[in-house]
């Protein structure tokens, strides 16, 4: 079994992140937006999987769990809510919905 | 019969409860409702006083008095007045002109005031008119008074400003609440003084201690009875302050009498005789009353002469007449005073009511040149305005106000506080008032007819006009003068409250000869009326050159509107427009133009773009662990 060093996997949480983050702010698709937000939310369960195995504790696996079931959860409110969009704007780019203002 | 003085709270009561009542539902009730607890809860106060009165007469409480004590207001730093009200002779008094003329005008204004809106509102506000001058007059502490006092001042507010609507109203009843506020300032002042002099605020107890703690003439007398003088002359439109009341009659004809006759102008008189002891100690002070009230009842009457709206001759005459009264407090013949604000509220409320009921006839026409002729089509007005004209004019022996003001003018020379010159102005003002009432009698009930009839006053108008038209013919007889047999239960009732006239020496003889002057120019002046009415050429041969500025400066109440306006009104309105921008201004402008700034910062940010929300929170996390990490 190869073995990965806490820097290496920390660092590779960090990039994923970094990706995502980027993604949420460039892309102007919802859809594409969601989608970083997915990999954001993969990066930091990566995070606790590699911390939980560096300190030998099963906490860093449960959390990633957690993540997983509320990352279901948010793509399933996520896509809905991207579908009505759809419907009703037949747009799903972020700058022209932008109706949520006073 | 104890039991039955423990009325006395219901007095006050029964209005407050009217008030409430229709104040909070009163949006929801039929007219009929409305004027029923409207009239009836003042009748019924009117029945309790009367009752009262009957049972004060028959069974005398020791000490002439009697006081009822509700609960303590509150209690700080050992001064604390109670809710409790006093009854002596001349409260009841008071209590019972209160109460049966206001119950009267009430009832008139069930009719007179039917049409238009506002039903429950105007009965609410009259309600509220009554109860706050009964807890004046039966307050047995200044503060309650005051309470009365101001409750007052704010409904002729309500009242004088009932048709809102129109932008004048409004402003004659921001006036009659700012000039009588000077006075009501005064007041304040003055019973702080009583406060630091006395330690309490009880009538009874100042009364009493007056003399104990002020010596006469002292300067500490003089202020607080020149204070207290001041609030009197404020809500009795005295001069100087008397310039709010002619625009007052803005309000409804009803308003007007309760405002004229039965409450709010009588207050004063009512302070000044409350607290005679304070003057006693203060002839200074006293002397002035005098001579203020000379002075106004000269002024008044003048410009009444050269008035065309016929309620403003009657508010012209109000002035005067309550300068009579104070002219009476002033030599020292406190129950004259009385005795003529007794009567005054007869004949005056009477006045205005018939006044009223010419104005909803001849549909909403104030101008005496435009009416006429109404003798024969309205004889019951026309024949209760005249007794309450006679009244007013002092016709000798059929009516009341030739008592009262006689007894008035009589001690104004007799007293030893009199003099020749009071007693020329009040002869001198009684001759005018003669003419220029029965200048009005003439324009509005003679000669040819020239407006229309439009409306038939009913029974809820014409009875009580009826009862106060005998009430001014008869009630005069409860005080006769000394050489008509000297009849006077009146005085006589009011001297265990008051104490009586001290005569100068003057011969028996004078009296009867100034009685007879006074007689004889009360008849010449209704000649005269009748000489400028049939010749109006003659009063326009007169209105030339000087002659027109004359009677332009006497139709405009001496200008002393236009003096008003220009030191005090203009200055204070110019300064505070040169004050505008001060530094203090600039302090609070510039937290409020702040907040605004970073509102329109922070509105920026709020634009609906989801990304941006983002990076707000990306920088924001960034931020918060940087923070956290290296510092």
């Amino acid at each position: 079994m190869v073995t990965v060093s806490m820097n290496t996997g920390l660092l590779l949480a960090s990039i994923l992140f970094l990706i995502g983050l980027v993604g949420v702010l460039t892309r102007r698709n919802i859809l594409f937006i969601l989608m970083s937000i997915e990999i954001m939310l993969n990066a930091t369960g990566l995070a606790f999987i590699v911390a939980g195995a560096h300190w030998l504790q099963a906490d860093g696996q449960v959390m990633f769990l957690f993540i997983l079931a509320m990352a279901a959860a948010e793509v399933a409110l996520g896509l809905a809510l991207i579908l009505q969009m759809h419907r009703q704007h037949k747009t799903l780019d972020s700058n022209v919905l932008n109706l949520l203002k006073d | 019969m104890d039991n039955i003085l423990n009325l006395l709270w219901l007095l006050p009561a029964l209005p407050l409860f009217g008030f409430l009542v229709l104040a909070i539902f009163g949006s929801k009730f039929s007219k009929r409702a409305i004027a029923f607890i409207g009239v009836g809860t003042v009748g019924i106060s009117a029945l309790i006083a009367i009752i009262i009165g009957i049972s004060y007469l028959t069974h005398t409480p020791p000490g002439n008095s009697y006081s009822q004590t509700l609960w303590t207001w509150f209690n700080v730093a050992g001064f604390s007045p109670s809710i409790s009200f006093y009854l002596d002779p001349l409260s009841l008094i008071f209590c019972f002109v209160v109460t049966f003329v206001g119950f009267l005008i009430h009832w008139y204004s069930a009719e007179s005031m039917e049409e238009g809106e506002g039903y429950a509102r105007y009965f609410a506000y009259m309600n509220l008119f009554i109860c706050a001058m009964l807890v004046l007059v039966l307050a047995d502490n200044l503060l309650l008074l005051y309470m009365g006092w101001e409750g007052v001042g704010l409904c002729s507010f309500l009242l004088i400003g009932f048709w809102y609507k129109d932008d004048e109203n409004s402003a004659a009843a921001r006036k009659a609440f700012i000039v009588t506020r000077i006075g009501d300032t005064m007041m304040l002042i003055g019973l702080f003084l009583l406060v630091k002099s006395f330690g309490t605020l009880n009538v009874a107890a100042i009364l009493s201690g007056a003399p104990a703690v002020w010596t006469q003439g002292s300067s500490l007398a003089f202020w607080g009875a020149f204070l207290l003088l001041g609030g009197a002359l404020g809500k009795s439109a005295q001069f100087p302050l008397q310039v709010w009341l002619p625009d007052a009659m803005a309000g409804p004809s009803p308003v007007s009498a309760l405002i004229h006759a039965a409450t709010m102008v009588t207050a004063g008189v009512y302070l000044i005789a409350r607290m005679h002891v304070l003057y006693d100690l203060a002839p200074a002070v006293q002397m002035l009353i005098a001579i203020i009230g000379a002075v106004t009842l000269i002024i008044a009457g003048f410009s009444a002469l050269m008035q065309n709206d016929i309620k403003r001759i009657l508010a012209y005459s109000t002035i005067s007449q309550i300068g009579y009264m104070f002219l009476a407090l002033g030599v020292g013949a406190y129950s004259s005073g009385v005795f003529h604000f007794f009567i005054h509220a007869f004949f005056k409320s009477l006045l205005f009511l018939s006044a009223g009921a010419v104005i909803l006839a001849l549909g909403d026409e104030h101008d005496i040149r435009k009416m006429g002729g109404l003798r024969k089509k309205m004889p019951v007005v026309f024949w209760t305005f005249l007794f309450g004209a006679g009244a007013l004019a002092a016709l000798p022996f059929v009516t009341a106000g030739f008592y009262s003001k006689d007894e008035i003018i009589w001690y104004a020379f007799a007293s030893d506080k009199g003099s020749i010159w009071l007693w020329l102005a009040a002869f001198g003002g009684a001759f005018i008032t003669s003419i220029y009432t029965f200048r009005m009698v003439f324009h509005t009930f003679f000669g040819e007819q020239k407006t229309e009839i439009s409306y038939v006053p009913g029974n809820r108008i014409k009875i009580p006009l009826i009862i106060l038209g005998i009430l001014s013919l008869i009630a005069g007889f409860v005080e006769l003068p000394e050489w008509m047999g000297y009849f006077a239960p009146f005085s006589k009732f009011l001297n265990t409250a008051l104490p009586a006239v001290s005569l100068a020496n003057v011969a028996g003889s004078t009296e009867t000869i100034l009685l007879l002057i006074n007689m004889i120019f009360a008849l010449l002046g209704v000649w005269i009326a009748w000489q400028f009415y049939k010749k109006p050429q003659l009063l326009s041969s007169l209105q030339t050159g000087a002659g027109k500025r004359l009677s332009n400066f006497l139709f405009e109440g001496w200008k002393f509107d236009w003096v008003y306006d220009h030191v005090f009104v203009r200055p204070a309105v110019w300064l505070s427009r040169i004050d505008k921008t001060d530094f203090i201004e600039k302090i609070y402008g510039g937290v409020g133009g702040l907040n605004l700034w970073l509102n329109k910062m922070f509105d920026r940010t709020e634009n609906g773009n989801i990304r941006w929300y983002t990076l707000g929170v990306a920088v924001g996390a960034v931020i918060t662990l940087t923070i956290i990490l290296f510092l």
